[in-house]
């Protein structure tokens, strides 16, 4: 049984469709990533899982349960993490304050926690007291992370993480995200690094117009040329 | 010069109160609570009830509390009143803001529904304590000859006090308490604090009880320092917006620094201008720092 399971989900705001009947497994302990073109709707399909919007038609079930209609703050208390592309931080707070967020749902261990995070990101752990809104792009983008990474997901899902990010950063988030995934958290990343995003995961999706057009094994999706032709498809 | 800069520490600080819970209502619920002013009469009329009527009935002596023109019981009246007005808040958001929040309603709608709550608030004052002036105490209030011509009533030396400990004890409630730390999480980033899990209406209830308390303070220190009249928070509605602005909109400190340059500026100016000229004034002093710093002292 796969960890999340998207089956036949179709989804968008209003009367607009985004997503058409899409389907896509993530197992235990898996990096996967979600490639494509703009508008494709990756990142709907990350706000469909975690709620954000409901579907119109098909099911997600995570971990054996069934969580279409379901609201945040429930599926973080169900193993279920998000860490949006752009305002993912609270940028008054310090950094320390910020993961505690994280755990706001979490009566104990939230220390012990702590350390583990930290552990994670030491990079963080010299800044803890440090207002976030004073860091660089690359540490918010740690503390995004560490802040859903706070309540011990089974899954956490990830918009963009290495958007927006100077180029000598992108390598270190991604070594990052890795480490994450080594820890034994599932991942479901949408990435238009397409390179380095596959490299660090076991499969790859390829969404286009909504619909899902090739999926299998990181190394296979490197060499297909359809990919290729769908990156690029507008730019030839 | 010396005396008007304490006297405007003194109105800045009643300033500073009210603007604190206006900020944290703005930051967090996102909307302009035009009522805010009028809650601080309410806080201010409720505490003169409890002073002058409930607690004498119920047989509460005043004990005088050394060189001030009040007692005890103006004391316990201050914090239940606070206690009264953060209930009625906590009504009125359940009665009519947060049904207009369910139905999405725009800021606008928001602000305006306030708007009508103050006028409401208002009128009620009007019918049950007439308009003429009230005050908690008819004792005479002598004042304390200080060096360089100062003069200094006891009674603000306790109102810089009490503002001084509320202050102290907001700012620990927020910086220390996972809640204080989620309400400051929620106004940042409301989206994300929801994503996290934060209960947001339990944030939205202490927002409404602290704010209300703390504005509903104010109006009773206003009382004590000069006198109540059912226009006393309209009046005081202007300078809280322009101190929340001043400060930086969402931001408590700001607030508190805000409300107190805005006492003193207006304060000190009466020693050059005629005092009608005061919140002309303010206002002066904030279009020249938002021509500086738009964002406010402390925004974001």
């Amino acid at each position: 049984m796969p960890l999340l399971d998207v089956d036949d989900v179709s989804a968008g705001y209003g009367e607009m469709g985004v997503l058409h009947h899409v389907s896509l497994q993530v197992r235990e302990r898996e990096a996967v990533t979600l490639l494509g073109p703009n508008g494709a709707g990756k990142s709907t399909l990350l706000k469909t899982i975690f709620g954000l919007l409901t579907p119109s038609t098909g099911r997600i079930m995570f971990q054996g349960r069934e969580i279409a209609g379901l609201k945040p703050p429930q599926l973080v208390r169900r193993g279920l993490s998000y860490v949006p592309q752009v305002e993912n931080v609270f940028p008054s707070l310090t950094v320390q304050e910020n993961l505690e967020m994280g755990a706001f749902t979490r009566q104990d261990g939230v220390a012990e926690r702590l350390e583990e995070v930290f552990d994670l990101f030491p990079a963080l752990r010299r800044k803890a007291k440090q207002r976030v809104g004073g860091l660089s792009g690359g540490e918010r983008q740690m503390v995004a992370m560490g802040r859903a990474l706070m309540l011990d997901p089974a899954l956490l899902l990830l918009d963009e993480p290495s958007a927006g990010l100077a180029p000598r950063l992108v390598g270190l988030v991604f070594e990052t995200i890795a480490a994450i995934n080594r820890a034994g958290v599932a991942l479901l990343m949408v990435e238009q690094n397409a390179r380095e995003a596959l490299r660090i995961s076991q499969r790859g999706y390829v969404l286009a117009s909504g619909q899902v057009r090739l999926e299998g094994p990181g190394e296979r999706l490197l060499q297909d040329e359809e990919l290729g032709r769908l990156y690029l498809g507008g730019r030839r | 010069m010396i005396e008007l800069l304490v006297y405007g520490l003194v109105l800045g600080s009643i300033i500073a109160l009210g603007a604190i819970g206006l900020t944290l209502l703005y930051g967090i619920l996102r909307f302009a609570h035009f009522a805010h002013g009028d809650l601080m009469t309410l806080g201010a009329y409720v505490a003169l009830f409890l002073h002058s009527d409930l607690l004498p009935t119920l047989g509460i002596p005043e004990a005088k509390l050394g060189a001030l023109s009040f007692g005890w019981r103006l004391l316990a009246s201050l914090v239940l009143a606070m206690g009264v007005t953060a209930v009625v808040a906590l009504a009125l958001d359940r009665l009519l803001y947060a049904r207009l929040r369910e139905r999405r309603a725009s800021p606008v709608i928001l602000a305006m529904a306030s708007l009508g709550v103050a006028f409401m608030l208002r009128s009620l004052i009007y019918i049950v304590w007439g308009p003429q002036f009230l005050f908690y105490s008819q004792e005479l209030r002598p004042a304390w000859e200080l060096p360089l011509e100062v003069r200094l009533r006891p009674d603000q030396v306790f109102i810089l006090a009490v503002v001084l400990l509320l202050a102290l004890l907001l700012y620990l409630f927020l910086q220390r308490t996972t809640l204080g730390k989620a309400m400051r999480a929620t106004a940042d980033n409301p989206q994300l604090a929801w994503v996290c899990g934060i209960d947001i209406a339990r944030v939205t209830r202490w927002t409404w009880l602290l704010g209300a308390a703390l504005t509903a303070a104010a109006g009773v220190l206003y009382g004590i320092d000069a006198q109540l009249r059912p226009d006393m928070g309209w009046s005081f509605l202007l300078p809280l917006f322009a101190a929340v602005i001043l400060g930086g909109i969402g931001s408590p400190v700001g607030a508190l620094l805000g409300g107190m340059i805005l006492g003193i500026v207006q304060q000190v100016s009466t020693e050059y201008l005629a005092p009608t000229y005061k919140p002309a004034v303010a206002f002066l002093l904030l279009i020249l720092l938002l021509l500086l710093r738009p964002r406010g002292l402390f925004g974001g």
